[in-house]
């Protein structure tokens, strides 16, 4: 194997152009050196933006780095060149049962068995979720990823993460937060460009938007509240309401076009729904 | 600044359609200082709470460290609400149907608080 990773790493330094880095990039992935796999994807793709294959490859890299808000990105990105990707739908319906979302993995899945009919993987995982087995369909799926790196001392850590409520969405730790209605954060975190944590005092402000918003709605006959966007001199913030009690919200710098940001707080706020029902 | 010129800083937000109603309103007491607005819609009621909003939002950013606030927008179910503030602690404020241009209204809301200064 190694032998082969040297072979393939010859023949893209002698030809940088070739598309030899998607099999280097995968083989490198498969084997756990995910830096050094989101090196080449990330260079293979700045040479081939537009090859579907080159955005599925970084979309696994960044997948196994549990980047899952940037892998979605760039599934979708793929599937937008070549619909009908099988890596791309696989990838989405991947996600798709990761954040719980059964209809949309399914609805994957199924795109993807049009696109290969004889793939025995997805016509197991397509027969479990079509009979309401998600969680088996999940795991049908998941055994096409390659097994998972060793552990690092970081990812030794995984198991911790995984049970905070934003575990694998980005800015986890610095860009969202959930609070209860009487403004006591209840999962995530906020730092202001200092580095220092502000979740205290900004969900402390935060306390009774919600029903401020929900009011303001309704003496305008505008319905229920689904979400509060706002533009700053230096960054964005969206709130939104996973449930009825809690307020999430996202904050990014100014890079983050705010329509983008809205797609976040709703990923992130599927997240806080799901992991707020856990703890009921 | 005089009444015909408050009326005609309104008169930028309301002519973008899907606009149904526009109010200048004091960001410190939520007091209305002038408006267009349709029949039926309680604007000190939602002058207030857009006043109040503004507060805890504005004070929010501050402490996130994202700075001043120069745009928000609820978005609700039927329909949306607008907010630009002017350097004079004035709420430029607009109500809109769900399929209004936020982008578009967006600007003529700024061009309003430049306005009324």
């Amino acid at each position: 194997m190694p032998d082969d990773i040297k072979a393939l790493s010859a023949q893209l330094a002698q030809d940088p152009a070739s598309l030899v880095f998607l099999r280097l990039g995968e083989l490198l992935r498969q084997r756990g050196q995910l830096d050094a796999a989101h090196r080449v994807a990330l260079t293979g793709l700045e040479r081939h933006p537009h090859l579907a294959d080159a955005h599925d490859l970084y979309a696994r890299v960044l997948a196994d780095k549990r980047d899952y808000e940037r892998a979605f990105d760039e599934w979708d990105m793929a599937l937008r060149i070549a619909p009908g990707h099988l890596g791309a739908l696989k990838g989405l319906a991947f996600l798709y049962f990761k954040v719980g979302d059964v209809a949309q993995a399914r609805a994957h899945l199924e795109a993807a068995l049009r696109a290969a009919p004889d793939d025995p993987s997805l016509v197991q995982a397509v027969t479990l979720v079509r009979g309401g087995q998600a969680a088996a369909a999940a795991s049908e799926l998941a055994k096409e990823r390659t097994p998972p790196p060793p552990l690092t001392p970081a990812a030794a850590h995984a198991p911790l993460e995984e049970s905070r409520v934003f575990a694998g969405l980005e800015g986890a730790q610095e860009g969202l937060l959930l609070l209860d209605a009487s403004g006591r954060v209840l999962g995530g975190a906020l730092r202001d460009p200092g580095g220092h944590d502000v979740s205290e005092p900004v969900a402390a402000y935060l306390a009774g938007v919600s029903q401020e918003a929900g009011r303001s709605a309704k003496l305008l006959g505008l319905g229920t509240w689904t979400g509060l966007s706002a533009e700053g001199r230096q960054g964005h913030v969206h709130l939104a309401q996973p449930t009825r009690d809690a307020l999430l919200l996202v904050v990014r710098d100014r890079s983050v076009p705010m329509g983008r940001l809205a797609i976040i707080a709703q990923r992130a706020a599927q997240a806080a729904h799901r992991w707020l029902e856990q703890q009921a | 600044m005089s009444a015909g010129g408050l009326a005609g800083a309104l008169d930028l937000v309301t002519r973008v359609r899907g606009v149904r109603g526009a109010m200048l309103v004091s960001a410190a007491d939520g007091i209305v200082v002038a408006d267009q607005l349709m029949e039926g819609i309680k604007g000190t009621a939602v002058a207030a709470l857009a006043g109040s909003l503004a507060g805890r939002l504005g004070r929010a950013m501050s402490a996130a460290g994202v700075g001043d606030t120069l745009f928000w927008h609820l978005q609700c179910s039927g329909g949306a609400l607008l907010v630009v503030p002017a350097a004079s602690g004035i709420l430029v404020v607009a109500v809109a149907e769900p399929e209004v241009n936020v982008g578009l209204a967006r600007l003529e809301l700024m061009r309003a608080a430049q306005a009324v200064g």
